[in-house]
């Protein structure tokens, strides 16, 4: 590829599974991995006469989603019917909203490689149903029969369309990957792109450097996740820009991102691209909202990631990776907090966070942080016996290890185990002047001018103790003995 | 033949059981539906039972209310739990709802009596149920002629006593056409009124469900029963139901009524003009005042009809793919099995529906057609604004014609024209009831059409009922040997 030659412009359409725990247009619960076909109703089944009524929790997750991205919502909204024939869609029409979204022209604000902000716009933002799965008995090439499971037809979905103001795929991982951020940080979507809670499609193409008009676009399927989002745009940016090159035109179609093989496929071309015949759902009255409604889903909307990470940087003076990695969820940045309020050193309570508390989580999200057995009191609880030099940081971190285990308090381990710090300098005295005795070899090292001959004999000392010697006495005790023994 | 409000006075003096009414109304069918047609499933052990325990309620001297063990019959457009529900469909012979339709559940909660499911023009898209693809409905007043439709199979069935009351559904006068045909009183209630919930839908924005009787009383009765919200229809409308038996005689002395132009039209039958302008004399002398009124918009309301139903319908039936219930040709692959599937289902009426809303919704036309007929019928319910800011009421003929004979319109256009009369109502969404007013010469039945304010379906029914008090039309009988 010809860098410089091409600029490469990116638009991405993500759908978001809501996290209500009904479905968009019926009562059915939307709990996933239910056995197949027993999370419906004659509704989600779309069955002859049954009708939708809209969730009422869904718009609510729309609009909080939709302010937070700083969009206009409108007022008044409906949805349209989407029409298309595949099996998993039980009334061969999808209830998806058209030319009246619930919201549109916002923007979400990503990091770049080079450390600067960007604004990328959002065009819209619109509420549908999800569909059913097909389960195929062998592969879809060679399948006899193919099974369907409508556990999934009916939960709520949003759609969310980028402007085509993505400029590289490593800008589109980082509008991905802010996006994901502040809908878990709303708690509208579980954000997990595997069990596809969170779906990407990618629209590309090329225009050549600096020029205004866009080139032909070319829609990418199935990328689930952000390294294969990445993936993907790098291989079809790359494709592009040769074909390009070599002086071909690009064909306007959809391709499928094939994750194992590493390319992208033709599906279908512009001239079997689906008439989908919207027209308003006239079983649904168009929606209405209430001025004072929005206004209040505003008001109690959660501070979001990049504001938190500012403030994080701000008032807890941490470093910018600390505080990236603190707020990349809600929970965790509500255990840090927590902590440092119970334990006013930030930057000691962020590099126990980082390194000790998330090796032993199985994740950062709201459920893994409640699970957690050291609560951030807890922590705090051994941090402050770190910091009254009751027990020396490495003893701290096996103290941690047992509270994890256990679910106890830090001073009550500290307590039934011993490992209170040895403070006491008659007692360290004694330990240092044994220690240093019993190396004479080591007394003349230092005499020699070899300095770090005394950090031997504190290691010593500690060893003898068990751990459980205070150390910077130990080190002070060491220094003046062997300076005794050398002005002699 | 006896009205429902016959029936449960006789129930309440003893005179008679819900079970015996029930048995007569089961053998009746079982003697003349040969003949008629009406019914494409009688449910004669659930109609047993449901009787039985009405039988029950009055001996304890407790009935549900007005319908208390009144059979019924519902045109096969309702999904009824565990009976099928075919739209006189081939593509929906075998199918048997899991669930019952909101205004089946409240006719059982009333205590009414399932006799069983009635005829109709495949998916309600007719205007003769000789669309029918499972039976043939004659007319009861002449069994060469249709009963017409879409809901031929209740009104046919109602008029021979076949049932005492019935359900119908009124899309573009699938209530009001028929019941001028058989003889009977239809109802169409305002857009909203009655719950679509279970209701197989043909064209969800003009889909209107409503009861057919006997009598005025009867279908007030009906339409108390099944009016009111739904929370499963979001189209359904929150308003308070009234009850409509209660200023029924309160007569017409004070209400203004139009009569619109554009409702008597060169090349209407003679007769049923003639008739329809007497019944109008007949309200005048009842003490209505008579005004004429102007909806200028009816000659474009049925074309329009013909872009927004079939665009509605073409969308409403994409589900019967074969793949999840209903019939199923086998084939090569998928697509194959529902194009075979989709073939041998519909009947050619249905599929030129589908393939007209498929075109007008199509990119490219949507502007031209669907935009261009939901503009129009902006235009439709303006007039009927503007006529109602002058009159309580509009009186009409329903049909521009009387029953015809089977065959006889084999143009598709011609069986379109049949409904020009009653789709404005539908395209407005408010309340519209067909009375008898008249024969012609060779005794068919003529129907005056009452057309009122959105959600007063009670100035409607009173109207009609003052109408009724003074005339004898509602008490004649078909012969059927």
């Amino acid at each position: 590829m010809t860098a410089g030659k091409w600029d490469v412009v990116i638009g991405l359409e993500v759908h978001a599974q809501l996290t209500t725990r009904t479905k968009m247009f019926c009562g059915c619960p939307t709990t996933f991995g239910a056995p197949p076909n027993t999370q419906t109703c004659p509704v989600c089944q779309g069955m002859p006469g049954t009708l939708p009524v809209v969730n009422r929790r869904a718009i609510e997750y729309g609009v909080r989603t939709a302010l937070a991205f700083d969009c206009r919502v409108n007022h008044a909204c409906r949805f349209a019917r989407k029409h298309y024939y595949y099996p998993d869609m039980p009334k061969n029409f999808q209830i998806s909203q058209y030319e009246e979204p619930l919201a549109e022209e916002g923007w979400l604000e990503i990091d770049r490689p080079d450390g600067h902000a960007r604004r990328i716009g959002i065009q819209r933002l619109h509420l549908e149903e999800d569909v059913g799965k097909l389960v195929h008995e062998g592969t879809l090439e060679t399948a006899q029969a193919s099974l369907v499971d409508f556990n999934r037809a009916g939960v709520p979905l949003m759609e969310t369309v980028s402007k085509p103001e993505i400029r590289s795929p490593e800008e589109a991982a980082a509008y991905l990957r802010a996006f994901r951020a502040v809908l878990v940080y709303l708690g509208v979507c579980d954000g997990n792109m595997e069990e596809g809670s969170l779906r990407c499609d990618a629209n590309v193409s090329l225009k050549p450097a600096g020029a205004a008009r866009l080139g032909t676009k070319v829609e990418i399927k199935n990328m689930n996740s952000f390294r294969n989002v990445q993936r993907a745009l790098e291989f079809e940016v790359k494709r592009q820009a040769e074909a390009l090159d070599r002086g071909e035109r690009i064909v306007q179609e959809t391709r499928l991102w094939d994750a194992d093989r590493g390319y992208t496929r033709s599906m279908r071309s512009k001239e079997f691209a689906h008439d989908y015949r919207y027209f308003p759902e006239p079983d649904l009255v168009p929606l209405k909202l209430d001025a004072a409604w929005i206004d209040e889903i505003r008001r109690v909307l959660p501070e979001l990631p990049r504001a938190r990470r500012q403030r994080f940087v701000a008032a807890y003076g941490l470093p910018a990776y600390d505080a990236a990695l603190l707020t990349q969820s809600r929970a965790l940045a509500e255990y840090y907090e927590a902590a440092v309020r119970d334990f006013p050193q930030p930057k000691l309570v962020s590099n126990w966070v980082m390194s000790e508390l998330l090796r032993e989580l199985p994740g950062d999200d709201e459920r893994a942080i409640e699970q957690a057995t050291v609560t951030p009191s807890r922590l705090a609880g051994l941090l402050r016996l770190i910091d009254d030099g009751t027990i020396s940081g490495k003893i701290a971190k096996t103290v941690f290890e047992t509270m994890v285990r256990t679910g106890e308090e830090a001073a009550a381990i500290v307590r039934r185990e011993g490992l209170t710090q040895v403070a006491d300098a008659g007692a360290l005295a004694a330990m240092v002047a044994s220690a240093i005795a019993g190396n004479p070899k080591a007394v003349e090292d230092y005499r020699k001018g070899k300095t770090a001959a005394a950090k031997a004999f504190v290691g010593q000392v500690m060893k003898a103790s068990g751990g459980k010697a205070n150390p910077a006495m130990v080190s002070k005790l060491v220094e003046a003995e062997l300076e005794k023994l050398t002005k002699t | 033949m006896r009205t429902i409000h016959e029936l449960t006075d006789a129930y309440r003096r003893g005179e008679t059981t819900p079970s015996e009414a029930t048995d007569a109304y089961l053998s009746r069918i079982a003697k003349l539906d040969d003949k008629v047609g009406a019914y494409l499933t009688v449910t004669a052990d659930r109609a047993h039972a449901a009787a039985r325990a009405a039988d029950e309620r009055y001996r304890r001297g407790r009935p549900l209310g007005p319908l208390d063990g009144a059979p019924i019959t519902l045109k096969d457009v309702f999904c009824t739990r565990g009976v099928r529900t075919t739209c006189a469909s081939k593509i929906l012979e075998s199918f048997v709802p899991p669930y019952d339709a909101t205004v089946v559940d409240r006719l059982a909660k009333a205590g009414a009596v399932m006799l069983g499911k009635s005829n109709m023009d495949e998916f309600a898209m007719g205007s003769s149920t000789e669309h029918s693809a499972l039976r043939v409905t004659r007319n009861p007043w002449d069994l060469t002629r249709v009963p017409g439709g879409s809901s031929g199979g209740p009104a046919a069935a109602v008029a021979a006593g076949l049932a005492a009351g019935g359900l119908g559904t009124d899309t573009g006068g699938s209530i009001r056409q028929p019941a001028a045909f058989c003889g009977v009183v239809g109802l169409k209630p305002t857009y909203g009124r009655v719950s679509r919930y279970g209701l197989v839908a043909f064209a969800s924005s003009l889909d209107h469900p409503g009861p057919f009787g006997l009598d005025v009383t009867d279908t007030a009765r009906l339409l108390g029963a099944i009016a009111g919200h739904d929370p499963m229809d979001a189209t359904s409308i929150d308003a308070p139901v009234p009850d409509y038996t209660a200023g029924l005689e309160q007569g017409v002395r004070g209400l203004r009524l139009g009569v619109p132009d554009e409702y008597f039209t060169k090349g209407m039958d003679a007769e049923v003009e003639a008739a329809v302008r007497v019944a109008i004399d007949v309200l005048k002398g009842l003490g209505a005042t008579l005004e004429r009124v102007s909806l200028p918009a009816t000659p474009h309301a049925l074309a329009t009809y013909y872009v927004i139903a079939p665009a509605e319908a073409s969308s409403n039936l994409a589900r019967y793919d074969g793949v999840k219930y209903g019939l199923r040709v086998p084939g090569r692959d998928l697509i194959d099995m529902e194009s075979k599937t989709r073939a041998a289902g519909f009947g050619a009426e249905v599929k030129r529906r589908i393939m007209l809303g498929t075109y007008v919704l199509s990119a490219g036309y949507y502007d031209a057609y669907y935009g261009q007929a939901q503009k129009v019928r902006t235009l439709v319910r303006r007039d009927f604004d503007a006529a109602f800011a002058r009159v309580d009421l509009i009186v009409a003929p329903t049909t521009p014609n009387v029953a015809f004979r089977h065959g006889e319109k084999a143009d598709p256009i011609a069986m379109y024209l049949n409904d020009v009369f009653t789709i404005p109502a539908d395209m407005s969404g408010v309340p519209g009831v067909s009375v008898p007013c008249g024969f012609t010469a060779s005794g068919l039945p003529i129907g005056l059409q009452l057309i009122g304010r959105a959600l007063d379906e009670a100035t409607v029914l009173r109207a009609a009922r003052a109408y009724e008090r003074a005339t004898d039309w509602h008490t004649r009988r078909p012969e059927l040997a």
